[in-house]
């Protein structure tokens, strides 16, 4: 029998890939879960055609997932994978050009088929031809292992076929030493009642799948990664979208107020929905509205009658609500909008990630519309950053822009659960004096008073036209005008005293600074350090806070020679900062439905530190 | 409302309202002779009959002459923007399903720009009171024909005459599935007070036609129905469990034929017996009444339809109680729940 050996890895990328209906995503997310429960650090990347089903085996069906695994600090799902479970020759031809040199190549055979192959676009089997070598191969029959492992079971062909991703996944437990308790639970628990015939022969494919890789003669090696040192608290795994719907709720908590969420389903932004419509009897009403404009005029009336009002959604559907923000912004009405951006423009590419509404966010609406808008950076800030949208629209009486992306929304990392009762409250103050009472009084944020419907002496009248200052009467005159729109960007304005000192990563002044907002945030940090560590006098700044930008900003971009602004889009943080602050900002600009590499970053932070 | 941060008041007490308690401080600015002053008018002189402190409240615009409504009503009221206030109101019921609200819209805002909104505020059975001022017109943009306008209707935006075929709202709110229909005249003086009170008090939603002249863009439009000339001899006031009868004596009925199509009969050949008898309840009668359609029929006025089912508001809360048995409990539960690992 061939000897097994153990090795120690620091850190390791996996992706799993396969037909739409190969159960890529499930698979990479016990495998995520499982990971996460053996104590390493992780980050996660789900990448699926927008197609619900695309055609079997072609290259427009392929859905994968990814996941980065370390013993050490991670930023990003990692740069090339360096094991690929590919299921069919579709999911081959898709990632093989990510794959790193020298990686694990695990190939399900039975699916190499002349008709696949075909379909696939390949000419000759890579299996066979020799043009993987470069890689380790491993071609396993996963298909008819599968089916001989469950023979017993008495599920039709079809059915049966179905199980082979939990083969695939008891192959990959082996190889990277991880127990099969998590999942073997998930099959008994979740599984087994909706189907417990399909959960009997699942747990058999897991099963055969692990003791595969302990007895075939082709394994030679299974991989240890050490756990990572990790701040001691209870932790989960969460997604971006799972962590700005539990940021919202926590909003509700540490406000006080009741939330209602009037949304319309669209990609990627639905799961928020489908998260806080299950905790309705903790105070949260959800409205499927019956499009995106009704989305968010129906939370306008929530915010109107004193709720913690929000509207979810990403780049078209925001596009349809810009009317109605800026009523928010006329009644002076608290609102959170949250945008997950993705591909643009139309439609785009819905599945994908992209940077690309920051200038929608901003400007993307008539008149003097000045919105605040801030950004979260990881899957797990998402959670602080809906409750700091909170605040900004509770304290200032403002509707304020969350924006998000599909990275962040899909991709998971874990996440140390916080207490509630740590967290500052959010101070609510409705008005209850009749006396003397003008709707369109301020107070020393430039707020106007939040007086709801119930409150008896205070019945008056908000809408769109322009309002005359503290009445807030229906006002057409030109001066009372120009007063208004000051007052309303005045406002927004002083949300810059709020905020803390901007953190700068690396150096405090030298060559190159890199400024860069919302989901790149990992590979942009992971780029840096790199070119840190080479000694270089590099800094990192993220910006959370996009509107108003935070006012020491200017005086950290003027410390540095060069500014370097990497950007999942043509370049829009890049023209706010010079047009700002009056300096060469340069992009780095990449848009093609991917998050950004690490290498990259680092490979255009020295490309940059060249032209000091 | 739960939680401590609202307001802890005491409702005003209704029983000491009168219409003047209704009417701010802001002159209208409608056109001598609008419909709407005398809507605002009956509006305002049902509202302390119903019970309802004045800041429980609230009216919601869109866009048009009839959206001004709110700066006129000394209640909670928000003008906003065009077409939107059906959805606007849905968010201000779901919310605080204590409070009356009231949509005030006209026949561009409702069924033009706006047309989704109020067809699935109707189909949810939102508790909300949507009273649509049709004056078959546009008249806030000066003159272009309307969803209502009838077809071959010249205009500034149809010199040749409008090709659009008309909506019939009273049948696409009974299609919406809204659980209350009605329609009335601005200036009907008993009509109008009458079913604003009904819809007043229906737990759902509940939908008016006003028809509503507009003396400047479209004058006359319904003067058959509101002068009081030919008055009796087109309009067909609907009364629940009565036959429908019509004319200045009540000499003329409608009944239905061999090939089910309505028929316009003299009751005293014809015989009071045979004619069709009003049912609030019958939604295939409801529909057919609402395809009477002058000149060819008189105009039925009225309650065309009021049934009961629950409310949107009722159902979420149901789903709230149902709910309450959930494991989570808190939202600290809720952050907690899932596959979770401890660090020490």
């Amino acid at each position: 029998m061939l000897e097994k050996h153990t090795e120690v890895l620091e850190s390791v990328a996996i992706r799993f890939a396969g037909d739409s209906g190969d159960g890529m995503q499930l698979t990479g997310t016990q495998f995520t879960e499982t990971t996460a429960l053996a104590g390493n650090d992780l980050a996660t990347f789900p990448d699926y055609p927008a197609e619900i089903r695309a055609p079997a085996g072609t290259l427009g069906g392929v859905s994968g997932f990814q996941l980065n695994l370390s013993s050490r600090d991670v930023f990003t799902p990692g740069d090339e994978p360096d094991v690929l479970v590919a299921m069919n020759p579709a999911a081959l031809k898709v990632n093989l050009p990510d794959l790193k040199p020298g990686g694990i190549l695990i190939l399900n055979t039975e699916q190499f088929n002349d008709k696949n192959l075909e379909r696939a676009g390949y000419k000759s089997n890579p299996v066979e031809d020799g043009s993987l070598a470069a890689y380790r191969v491993y071609p396993v029959d996963i298909t008819g292992l599968t089916l001989k492992s469950i023979a017993d079971v008495g599920l039709n062909q079809r059915a049966a076929v179905r199980c082979k991703n939990f083969f695939a996944l008891g192959l990959a437990y082996w190889m990277f030493n991880r127990t099969l308790d998590h999942t073997i639970a998930w099959i008994e628990q979740t599984m087994a009642k909706k189907d417990a015939l399909a959960a009997q022969a699942n747990m058999k494919a897991l099963k055969a799948g692990h003791a595969f890789g302990e007895t075939a003669e082709i394994f030679t090696h299974s991989y240890v990664i050490p756990e990572a040192n990790i701040a001691p608290g209870k932790y989960k795994n969460i997604t971006g979208n799972e962590a700005t719907a539990m940021g919202l709720l926590a909003a509700m908590q540490l406000s006080g107020l009741e939330m209602f969420l009037g949304t319309y389903p669209i990609t990627p932004a639905t799961d928020i929905l489908h998260h806080l419509s299950k905790y309705k009897h903790l105070g949260v009403k959800t409205f499927q509205a019956e499009d995106e404009i009704a989305g968010i005029c129906s939370a306008i009336g929530a915010s109107y009658a004193g709720g913690l009002a929000v509207t979810t959604t990403s780049g078209p559907g925001l596009a349809l609500k810009s009317e109605a923000m800026n009523l928010a912004l006329m009644i002076e009405t608290p609102l959170v909008i949250v945008n997950v951006q993705r591909g643009g423009p139309s439609t785009g590419l819905p599945t994908k990630t992209e940077q690309s509404d920051l200038l929608q966010a901003l400007f993307g609406r008539n008149g003097e519309s000045p919105i605040p808008v801030i950004a979260a950076k990881s899957p797990g800030d998402c959670f602080d950053c809906a409750i700091e949208a909170a605040r900004i629209a509770i304290t200032s009486m403002t509707p304020v822009l969350l924006l998000t992306d599909g990275y962040l929304a899909n991709g998971s990392e874990p996440w140390r659960i916080p207490q509630l009762t740590d967290l500052p409250r959010i101070p609510v103050h409705f008005h209850t004096e009749p006396n003397g009472f003008q709707p369109y009084s301020r107070d020393e944020r430039g707020a106007r008073p939040w007086a709801i419907p119930g409150t008896p002496g205070l019945e008056h009248r908000v809408g769109g036209l322009e309002k005359a200052n503290l009445t807030g009467n229906v006002a057409y005159d030109g001066g009372n005008h120009e007063l208004m729109c000051r007052l309303r960007a005045d406002k927004i304005r002083r949300i810059a005293d709020d905020l803390p000192a901007t953190e700068v990563h690396g150096n405090l002044d030298g060559d190159v600074l890199v400024v860069g907002w919302g989901g790149t945030y990992g590979a942009i940090r992971a780029g840096v350090d790199k070119v840190l560590r080479d000694g270089h006098r590099v800094a990192h700044v993220h910006l959370r806070n996009l509107n108003p930008l935070p006012n020491d900003l200017g005086a950290i971009l003027h410390r540095f020679k060069r500014v370097l602004v990497p950007e999942i889009n043509l370049g829009q943080l890049s023209r706010i900062l010079r047009e700002r602050y009056l300096i060469d900002a340069v992009g780095y600009n990449r848009l093609q439905g991917k998050p950004f590499k690490e290498s990259e970053i680092a490979r255009a932070v020295l490309a940059e530190l060249e032209r000091v | 409302m739960t939680a401590s941060v609202y307001p802890h008041v005491q409702p005003t007490d209704p029983a000491l309202l009168t219409k003047k308690d209704f009417q701010t401080d802001q002159d209208p600015r409608w056109c001598p002779g609008c419909g709407d002053y005398s809507i605002l008018a009956q509006v305002q002189r049902i509202l302390p009959e119903l019970g309802i402190p004045k800041e429980q409240i609230v009216f919601i615009s869109g866009i048009g002459c009839s959206s001004r409504f709110p700066y006129y009503m000394n209640t909670f009221g928000m003008h906003s923007i065009h077409g939107r206030a059906p959805a606007i109101a849905s968010g201000v019921k779901t919310l605080r399903p204590g409070l009356s609200v009231w949509v005030v819209t006209g026949d561009g805002d409702a069924l033009a720009i706006g047309g989704n909104h109020f067809i699935h505020a109707l189909r949810r059975n939102m508790d909300l009171k949507i009273l649509m001022f049709n004056n078959r017109i546009y008249g806030l943009t000066k003159g272009q024909y309307s969803p209502t306008s009838e077809q071959g209707k010249k205009t500034k935006s149809s010199p040749a005459g409008a090709p659009d075929y008309p909506f019939n709202p009273i049948s696409v709110a009974l299609s919406a599935e809204a659980t209350f229909v009605a329609r009335a005249a601005d200036i009907d003086a008993k009509g109008l007070p009458a079913v604003l009170e009904r819809a007043a008090k229906h737990k759902g939603s509940a939908f008016i036609e006003i028809y509503q002249n507009c003396p400047i863009f479209n004058d006359g439009a319904h003067d058959y129905l509101t002068d009081r000339k030919t008055k009796a001899d087109h309009e067909l006031r609907l009364e629940h469990g009565k036959p429908l009868r019509f004319g200045p004596k009540l000499e003329k009925g409608v009944a239905l034929d061999a090939r089910m199509q309505p028929v316009v009969v003299d009751v005293a050949e014809y015989g009071e017996d045979r004619l069709l008898v009003h049912d609030e309840q019958n939604d295939s009668l409801a529909y057919f009444l609402s395809r009477l359609v002058h000149p060819a029929f008189p105009t039925p006025v009225g309650v065309f339809r009021c049934v009961e089912r629950p409310s949107y508001d009722q159902l979420v809360e149901e789903q709230i109680d149902t709910a309450r048995g959930r494991k989570v409990q808190s939202v600290q539960q809720a952050l907690e729940a899932g596959e979770t690992w401890t660090i020490t």
